[in-house]
């Protein structure tokens, strides 16, 4: 095939990194068409982080990862801190766990609602329509569709309220600057929502601004900072107050005192509120509207899912029984749902996972190698930038899907592309809520799918059919369905269905007990005790499976290998050696375009999947070439590596 | 109020001033309340930002005014390699705390004209709207992450053009450049060794490409939020802030995070913290031996304090890993070894864990 591309989006903005999109549309003679092949998806940034990590202190890694992305910085920290447990052989304890837990849970919850607010809401919400909105019937619609929620000053929204959200827009009209909302497709035909209706997203556009800067104080607490929290290897490094009171030069003391403990319970009582009263319902009333996009964005059917949240209830003794070593306590289970069976779980073998780069500008292996041996050096031959364009305006940068045209890798499990994140974890929970070991969060998704999606529409539901979950709308409904469930399972939930404590009481019960193992660092230096060539760590990160394979030195006790694979390579990878074509690419085959110029269509699909491109791009470098001469005077008998960290 | 040293006894979040004593013109308050804002609240917000800047109070109205004018600055904000960290770290820093959001920076003080991450704009549309406002003279330019030296490397394209030529065409009609984030004011985690794509700070690629224009460097990994909307205010008020021979603004980068630490009586005097969770990291005892960087590293943390006043790494346990210092993944410490965890050398003026006084001093300079 290969036919000219001419749906071209570069760049693709409102997501992380940077991303082209091609793809080619038979005309409709209208201005319009249809995509019939599999687009193009190229990440075209690089920064080489895994050639960097060797050599390094495998304390230090987790530091290195997170900046892989400051999105999703949470998972990438703590997926290396698993991944150098796992190589030296360190069980963290139950609060740990219980405060991994919620990091990574508050994480889930912030980057869902600003994926869908900030990132997504504009590909189905016209600004420029909000605009011819009444405001006293958008404070009507406010009521029944968000109930109780209050965000005028802790009031209900009324008629003023709206006239404000409106004012602020026409400010930016009659000054006439639009600046964020500038040149957006504002009065493109497929937008459908009411004027009201889109006010009122507005409205919450800004209203989920104000709310995410307070919900990361969870991780502030915990970590120190955010973005990019601190976290250690063996544990947490924060550690209750032995000062309740407030932290000063004469009582010391920590994090962890009684105002700290409550900023916490604070931000978690906003984002379970939020969740429930703003983003469920936003979600579902856009749904309603655009239900068609239930019959797009499919792809080949095949999910994999690692595993999240462990139940820190199941460690039975503190740094003897592994906390992250039992999938019966995952709250999102680890396997892979093939598309010949959407509602059975298969296994999961990590041995089975493997990265090629036939379409990747790396040299390597083509045919697919397993993380901990996969070594690649980049090679860049794709077009030249900086061409400008031909005099018909088409492009000069055209990139083909027969050569290299990314630095994704395409990662594939057991030889099939993957699709990984929301979706996956939906359908994971869903097929071991049939089976013997289905958890109580597994029967609550049964019925959230029920209610919300297939129930018909006289019921409230949506009407629409299990198998159209595999689609554009079926990925944004299932990503704040497991918003739900996470917010849920931090704050608890109450007498009735699945009754749960929460995370947070959990631990809050249990503050006084260990947060690091104090064996970490002396094991650092005892080879002899690690129990596994290559530590592999995992997160289920909020866009999917994440892991990284990290050998250490040894001799010196340093990074030789570090590998990682994650999210957004399973979606955004390219093709691979038999021109299969990774999951964006597939999800765009069948896409109707009313304006080929002004590709919206084509935006709806690659935004629900919550393109996260900084974290799929890395490398290594290749056998025998190791780039950082690792130090034999930093072995691990050297008492001046890691002695004086060690626990007095 | 002196201008440009804060108050160092502060150690909570920025003080919040009535404001009452300051008046401005009508016609602000009426643009103003026309964004469900009233005067106080706001007149409290500026004090409170003049404050934190360590401005005299009588630049009030100015900062009032700066965010009220009919036409906003135009703030262009451009990303090469980085994370998106340091655009999180800024979209958390939305003044005005608690009550409604119709009042955060972007949407109120500036006009922000081009933002990938959160522009409507896409593809061809995104590009023109790059275009038409870099069209104009006199925006600010701010820009995270570093940029590949070599055009025709191919580590960054984007809108089919070169990290190189992107930055150049941007910077050539910009009042000012700020460079947010390590990786952008010093080449940050691309640039670590062995720098696998050759990247490049701004203010190094501005030499190379002989681009003399106005910098800032707002360093940290990312910065905190408040220092990055707080130097773009300041600007915007009262033009070039003074800045440190690594052109960091002294205002937030003076002293090291160190100097204002609570646990700073403990380093001097011991007992330090010899492992996580031990007894004395549950008092809040100096963390030195575990690693802190907090002596040889400039920056606001311990005083301004992260996400309005929450928390800072060392009052959460963990020592500070040096993110506003340029190469600080690189940093050789004690036996020349690199490592978060592995103590400054004493050569840094600190012997093993005991008291030292060359770290004090107010320029600062890392004296490793
Ligand atoms: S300075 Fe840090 S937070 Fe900012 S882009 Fe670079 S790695 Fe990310
Ligand atoms: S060394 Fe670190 S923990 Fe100790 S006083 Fe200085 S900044 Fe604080």
């Amino acid at each position: 095939m290969a036919a000219t591309p001419n749906v071209i989006i570069d760049p693709v903005t409102r997501i992380e990194g940077h991303l082209r999109i091609q793809a080619h549309a038979v005309p409709d003679g209208k201005g319009g068409g249809t995509i019939t092949d599999p687009g193009l998806s190229a990440s075209t940034m690089v920064r080489g982080l895994e050639k960097i990590l060797q050599g390094r202190d495998p304390r230090d890694a987790w530091a290195f990862t997170q900046r892989i992305c400051g999105v999703c910085t949470v998972v990438h920290g703590l997926t290396s801190v698993r991944a150098v447990e796992h190589a030296i052989g360190i069980k963290v304890s139950k609060n740990a766990d219980y405060i991994r837990n919620m990091m990574i849970g508050a994480q889930y919850v912030h980057d869902h609602v600003m994926h869908f607010y900030h990132l997504h809401a504009l590909d189905w919400v016209d600004v420029v329509s909000a605009m011819k909105a009444n405001p006293t019937s958008t404070a009507a619609l406010a009521r029944i569709n968000n109930g109780t929620y209050k965000p005028n000053n802790g009031a209900l929204p009324n008629a003023a309220y709206f006239q404000t959200v409106l004012s602020k827009l026409n400010n930016l009209v009659s000054r006439g600057q639009l600046g964020l909302f500038a040149n957006g497709y504002w009065g493109h035909s497929a937008y459908k929502l009411s004027p009201e209706e889109n006010l009122l997203l507005v409205s919450h556009y800004l209203e989920a601004l104000a709310w995410a800067r307070e919900v990361v104080k969870l991780h502030t607490v915990f970590g120190g900072k955010d973005p990019h929290p601190n976290l250690v290897v063996g544990g947490m490094p924060c550690t209750l107050s032995s000062n309740t009171g407030t932290v000063n030069d004469d009582k010391g003391g920590t994090s962890l005192n009684t105002a700290g403990l409550a900023t916490i319970k604070t931000a978690v009582a906003r984002m379970k509120a939020f969740v429930d009263q703003v983003y469920l319902p936003d979600v579902i009333l856009v749904a309603k509207r655009y239900k068609e996009w239930a019959d797009f964005g499919a792809t080949a059917g095949n999910f994999l899912c690692y595993g999240e949240f462990p139940d820190p209830a199941l460690v039975k003794r503190e740094f003897t029984d592994g906390a992250i070593d039992y999938p019966a306590g995952y709250i999102f289970p680890r396997g892979v749902i093939w598309a010949h069976a959407p509602t059975t779980l298969a296994p999961f073998d990590e041995k089975k996972v493997t990265e090629n780069v036939a379409h990747a500008w790396y040299l390597g292996s083509d045919t697919g190698e397993h993380p901990s041996v996969g070594e690649t050096e980049l090679y860049y031959d794709g077009p030249l930038p900086d061409q400008g364009r031909n005099p018909d305006g088409t492009s000069k940068y055209m990139l083909d899907e027969n050569a290299r045209y990314s630095w994704i890798k395409s990662p594939r499990y057991d030889g099939q592309p993957m699709e990984v994140g929301p979706l996956a974890h939906i359908l994971t929970m869903h097929a071991r809520g049939g089976t013997a070991n289905a958890q109580p969060t597994d029967k609550l998704v049964r019925g959230y799918v029920q209610k919300f999606w297939i129930n018909p529409t006289a019921q409230g539901g949506l009407g629409l059919t299990f198998t159209q979950l595999n689609s554009t709308l079926g990925r944004i409904f299932c990503r704040v369905l497991e918003t739900k469930i996470i917010a849920d399972q931090i704050a608890g939930r109450a007498a009735g269905t699945a009754a749960y404590a929460g995370w947070y009481q959990l631990y809050y019960d249990n503050r006084a007990g260990a947060y690091w193992n104090p064996n970490t660092f002396t094991r650092l230096q005892q080879p002899t005790l690690w129990p596994v060539q290559v530590g592999f760590g995992f997160t289920e990160a909020p866009r999917g499976a994440l892991g990284h394979w990290v050998k250490l030195n040894r001799v010196s006790g340093l990074i030789d290998n570090y590998q990682c694979v994650v999210a957004s390579q399973w979606n955004a990878g390219p093709r691979d050696l038999d021109g299969a074509p990774g999951p964006y690419e597939e999800a765009l085959r069948g896409h109707v375009l009313a304006n080929l110029k002004q590709p919206l269509e084509v935006l709806r699909t690659i935004h629900s999947f919550d393109p996260c491109i900084g974290c799929a791009v890395h490398i290594v470098d290749p056998d025998g070439e190791p780039l950082v001469q690792v130090d034999v005077n930093h072995g691990v008998g050297s008492t001046t590596r890691v002695s004086g960290m060690s626990c007095a | 109020m002196s201008t440009d040293t804060p108050s160092r006894s502060d150690h909570s979040q920025m003080q919040v001033g009535s404001g009452d004593d300051v008046t401005f013109d009508e016609a602000t308050a009426e643009r103003l309340l026309q964004l469900g804002i009233s005067r106080r609240r706001f007149m409290s917000y500026c004090a409170g930002l003049a404050s934190l800047l360590a401005l005299p109070q009588s630049v009030v109205p100015r900062l009032a005014q700066a965010a009220t004018s009919t036409t906003l600055p135009s703030v262009v904000y451009m990303s090469f390699q980085e994370c998106t960290g340091c655009l999180e770290s800024m979209v958390n820093s939305f003044a005005f705390g608690g009550g409604t959001t119709i009042d955060n920076l972007i949407l109120n003080m500036i006009s922000l004209d081009y933002q990938e991450t959160l522009m409507a704009a896409a593809g061809d549309q995104a590009e023109a709207q790059l275009l038409s406002v870099t069209a104009k003279s006199g925006y600010v330019l701010v820009v995270d992450g570093s940029i590949p030296a070599r055009w025709d490397s191919g580590y960054f394209i984007s809108g089919e053009r070169s990290g190189v030529a992107r930055f150049r065409e941007a910077a050539k009609k910009a009042a000012l450049i700020v460079a947010v984030g390590t990786c952008a004011s010093f080449g940050g985690l691309p640039k670590a060794d062995p720098n696998p794509t050759d990247a490049r700070s701004i203010g190094d690629l501005m030499a190379n490409l002989r681009i003399s224009k106005p910098l800032i460097n707002v360093s940290g990994c990312p910065p905190i939020p408040e220092v990055i909307t707080g130097v773009i205010l300041y600007y915007l008020s009262k033009g070039m802030p003074k800045l440190d021979s690594l052109r960091r603004p002294t205002v937030f980068y003076g002293d090291t995070v160190h100097e204002d630490c609570y646990r700073k009586e403990s380093f001097e005097e011991g007992p330090l913290a010899r492992a996580f969770d031990d007894a004395n990291s549950r008092k809040g005892k100096c963390l030195y031996m575990l690693g802190c960087k907090g002596p040889v590293t400039h920056n606001a943390c311990s005083r301004v304090r992260w996400n309005q006043g929450t928390s800072f790494p060392m009052m959460s346990g963990h020592g500070c890993i040096g993110c506003s210092e340029p190469d600080f993944w690189d940093r050789l410490n004690r036996n020349n070894e690199k490592g978060f965890y592995i103590p400054i050398a004493s050569g840094s003026g600190h012997s093993r864990g005991l008291p030292c006084n060359t770290c004090h001093d107010d320029n600062g300079d890392d004296d490793d």
